[in-house]
């Protein structure tokens, strides 16, 4: 049976009335023993019978076309089996949730570093040398690799707002700030490199995939491979991270399932760091203009936001940069605008937060400079810009409680012992200040189907082809399941990552949890109800713990019940009107203490606190390591990460992990993170919120404005490099 | 070439392309996949193993290099069944969050208890030549070489303190019976 249910209107707390008592606890992660004794399987550790192993050969020019690949001579060297540059193999990764083919072609050359061929060999060494000694030759064009240089510039309607009048808001106000902050290129950087293993039965393809959202990368490698979805099977039950770079299909799993069809025997192809580097998506670099409008209360009049960023010629995708922008502060003149670039770099996609976690930088930092030059708190401030509908759309807000996680983490963190005034405090040669910032991120829920089943032993069984990507969904939907069945989490077992199975959201734009979760819930809702039909009575007398079902004077234990054959439901969830009646979204406030060095220009973070408001917490340890990851993103867009292109070709001059510098351990302060009672009734049935984005979703902008107080810089420019410091000093 | 590698305690003979890396030895032909892939240039620390007790970046060298070295991957820490204090202090602490970097961070925080306890002074030691007291920033510096992208450092730190506590609360009684 399948129960559907949509949206549509605010749903009783089922999850706390129900008597189990697991869901919120900070339970272990139910697939953590396979992963701390490597018993977790990855794609690329799908070692199978006559594999064969495909290497990529990378373009070495900016733009072209390929005119000439010295195959033979390759196809000579010792096992070698094959050479392959298909029409279908990938110029570019599909964005998420494309659900077709990108780009496809590998003879035309968009960007350095472009896929244009796949050497098949007998052993992975015999495959790289063979795809090293490829000799390619080009047919060089002249290419666009400067974002503030490009010869075409698009400027998508979808960004573009003009309400009221910002420029007379800016010269009729007490105050203003008018400010231009930049954001370096980023990489995800999984730790996980893309990888596939493709194996043929007959027709049938199935392949060992480490992607994001199954049920669109289905119908993206089938557009590809020009075959029927019903051909293709994903498995991805372990992700070794994605953070957005395996949100779409990229070249590695095309070009294993060509070649595994062309061998007949099953392909593996593993991208090289640089590879992951180079040909899957990253964030783009931002130039983003604030202006800022308040009158003599510390009112803001006036809001603007406008940002260039870019990517490749004819890809959809822009950063959605301002998008927190548009619901977070009150100011009744607002103008959005953004401007595409159009360059022959690598493409740029969907990166942990895309929007708020470049946006919000900017925003926070200019938040901070208003409140300095209005004299007054910097929370005190923002406390009194929340504006009480939506400020552009007049819609109201479903839980927000962004000035109770100000008030809490500035209490937390000894915030009122700040010294407003720069370069007060200093310890030999480090300057110590303190910054804040608030969080925001958008909350999206999106459709999701899962299966439930009570087995006759009365245990459960969770299937989707939802992924955990290291997000904690093994543990969540495992204590849904346990909590609306009155079941231990041990008697739950949880299968994943399987486009067999029912297909779900997928793990993106922190909506995994929601939607997934949400149904898990709407399944385990139809199974409680055919309980209490067995049981005589109605589902709202019902009571499950333990394994035993009781309603009224009646009681049963749940093996029982199933006794006679398993009870099976399968639960879809669909967004509804709720999303529209009301703005959503998941708030928090980081607070940062930095130590600047006056003679290195070192920047350490010393300590960072956050505290979030996302609804329902479903696991509290799993979500409490989402925000420490997402604030330690945050330490590296403040501080160290930066993709740096050669202007001349556009090739990544750091692509690997000693170039393109994300946070080490020593970079990780002591972090404290505080999750404040919240129950979201119009985000999803079980009244949660997206959190795993939400944690890096303005934490920069904390350490900037802490850098501020230790020092009296203004600095405007992600990541803050010693000689900003310095040539400042 | 062939080649015999020991490996978790057991001695085992392949046919190697000369060019293997003693990872790719591990991954590819001796089926212990739990000795992870970041990056193969010695700069991610996924691959840690502990050669001859001591821990190494497995991408690093050849297998060829190895055929007289007592190997220990994650595998051979603990049966699977059956996780050591380590590996349980992590499930605990939440020091993971995709698995990838963790059987590495796990038999480099092995490797990095056994460097303290001899008294191997790191950049942060206020004395080189006193006991190492093991604390946050000990931890934080010596595990330095093995990266996180999900961050869990904040839980990598709590599980390897905790049990370099619990060792030392034991080692005393054991030395006393």
């Amino acid at each position: 049976m399948t129960a559907r249910f949509t949206m549509d209107e605010t749903q009783p707390r089922l999850l706390d009335e129900t008597a189990q008592g697991v869901i919120h606890e900070p339970m272990d992660r139910p697939e953590g023993r396979l992963k701390v004794t490597g018993c977790a399987r990855y794609a690329a550790e799908h070692v199978l019978e006559g594999m064969a192993e495909g290497v990529l050969v990378r373009a070495r020019v900016g733009r072209g076309r390929v005119s000439c690949a010295d195959e033979e001579a390759v196809r000579a060297m010792p096992g070698v089996l094959g050479v392959y540059s298909d029409s279908r193999m990938l110029q570019v990764p599909a964005h998420g949730g494309a659900g077709t083919a990108p780009a496809q072609g590998p003879d035309e050359v968009r960007y350095f570093g472009q896929p244009v061929a796949l050497v098949v060999a007998e052993t992975p060494q015999q495959a790289r040398h063979a795809a090293e000694a490829l000799q390619v030759t080009y047919e060089e064009e002249p290419g666009d690799f400067d974002p503030d240089a490009a010869g075409t510039v698009d400027r998508p309607d979808k960004r573009a707002l003009d309400q009221g009048d910002l420029d007379q808001a800016m010269a009729g106000a007490h105050r203003t700030v008018d400010v231009t902050c930049t954001t370096a290129p980023q990489h995800a950087a999984a730790m996980e490199p893309h990888a596939a293993v493709a194996v043929w039965e007959g027709d049938r393809l199935t392949l060992h995939g480490t992607l994001q959202m199954l049920k669109h990368n289905r119908a993206e490698l089938a557009d590809a491979l020009g075959v029927a979805e019903e051909q293709v099977r994903i498995l991805s039950p372990h992700v070794g991270g994605g953070f957005g770079s395996k949100l779409g299909i990229s070249a590695e799993s095309v070009a294993a399932a060509l070649a595994a069809r062309a061998l007949g025997r099953p392909v593996r192809v593993v991208m090289s760091r640089q590879q992951v580097f180079e040909t899957t998506t990253h964030r783009t670099a931002t130039r983003q203009r604030i202006r800022l409008a308040a009158d003599a209360d510390g009112r803001l009049t006036a809001i603007g936001h406008e940002d260039r960023v870019y990517n490749l010629p004819g890809n959809a995708f822009s950063e959605p940069t301002a998008q927190s922008t548009h619901f977070l502060y009150a100011g009744e003149n607002r103008r959005m605008a953004q401007e595409v670039a159009r360059v022959n770099r690598a493409c740029t996609g969907a990166v942990r937060a895309p929007g708020e976690a470049v946006g919000m930088l900017a925003l926070e930092g200019a938040m901070d400079e208003m409140a300095e030059a209005l004299g007054l708190d910097p929370i005190a401030f923002r406390k009194r810009n929340i504006p009480q509908r939506h400020p552009e759309t007049g819609q109201p807000y479903s839980a927000r409680a962004l000035a109770g996680c100000m008030d809490d983490g500035a209490r937390r963190f000894g915030w009122e012992a700040r010294d407003p005034r720069p370069a007060q405090r200093r310890e030999g040669e480090w300057w110590i200040g303190i910054g804040m910032a608030a969080a925001a991120r958008v909350n999206l829920v999106s459709p999701s189907r899962a299966r439930v089943t009570l087995r006759e032993d009365g245990s459960a069984l969770v299937e989707t082809d939802m992924t955990d990507i290291g997000t904690g969904t093994y543990a969540i939907l495992n204590q849904i399941a346990a909590e609306m069945l009155g079941l231990s989490p041990a008697r739950v077992e949880v299968r994943l990552g399987d486009t067999d199975l029912p297909p779900a959201s997928g793990s993106g734009g922190s909506m995994g949890a929601s939607s997934a979760g949400s149904s898990v819930f709407v399944a385990c809702r139809a199974l409680r109800k055919t309980v209490a039909g067995r049981l005589g009575c109605h589902e709202h007398e019902l009571t499950l713990k333990d394994g035993t079902a009781t309603c009224a004077n009646r009681r049963a234990r749940l093996h029982e019940l199933a006794a006679s054959g398993a009870l099976s439901e399968e639960g879809e969830f669909r967004p509804g009107t709720t999303k529209k009646q009301v703005s959503q979204a998941s708030y928090g406030a980081f607070f940062a203490e930095v130590a600047v060095n006056g003679v290195t220009g070192e920047t350490r973070v010393r300590r960072m606190d956050g505290t979030f408001a996302a609804g329902r917490i479903l696991n509290e340890k799993t979500a409490r390591s989402q925000c420490q990851g997402g604030m330690i993103w945050g330490i590296g867009a403040a501080l160290t990460e930066e993709m740096v292109f050669d202007p001349r070709d556009g090739h990544v001059v750091n692509r690997d992990l000693a170039g393109y510098h994300i946070p080490v351990n020593a970079d990780a302060p002591p972090i404290g993170v505080t999750f404040l009672e919240e129950r979201d009734d119009h985000a999803c049935p079980i009244q949660s919120k997206g959190v795993g984005e939400l944690g890096i979703s303005g934490a920069g902008a904390a350490i900037l404005n802490a850098i501020y107080n230790a020092t009296g810089l203004r600095l405007r420019d992600y990541p803050v490099r010693p000689e900003a410091i310095l040539s400042d000093t | 070439m062939e080649i015999t590698l020991t490996v978790n305690g057991r001695a085992q003979a392949l046919e190697l392309d000369p060019r293997t890396t003693l990872l790719d030895a591990l991954r590819d032909h001796l089926q212990l996949t739990g000795t992870k892939k970041g990056c193969d240039h010695g700069q991610c620390g996924a691959c840690t193993i502990l050669l001859n007790g001591r821990r190494i970046n497995a991408c690093l060298t050849l297998a060829a290099m190895h055929e007289a070295d007592e190997i220990a991957t994650i595998e051979g820490l603990a049966p699977p069944d059956d996780p050591g204090a380590l590996q349980a202090a992590f499930l605990h602490h939440d020091g993971f969050q995709c698995g990838y970097c963790t059987p590495g961070q796990i038999v480099s925080a092995t490797g990095m208890l056994e460097e303290a306890r001899a008294g191997w002074p790191s950049h942060v030691s206020p004395n080189l030549e006193a006991e190492v007291a093991l604390d946050r920033s000990e931890v934080a510096e010596r595990m330095s070489g093995n990266l996180c992208r999900c961050a869990a450092y904040t839980g990598i730190v709590e599980a390897i303190l905790e049990t370099a506590e619990q060792e030392r609360d034991v080692e005393p009684r054991e030395a006393a019976e």
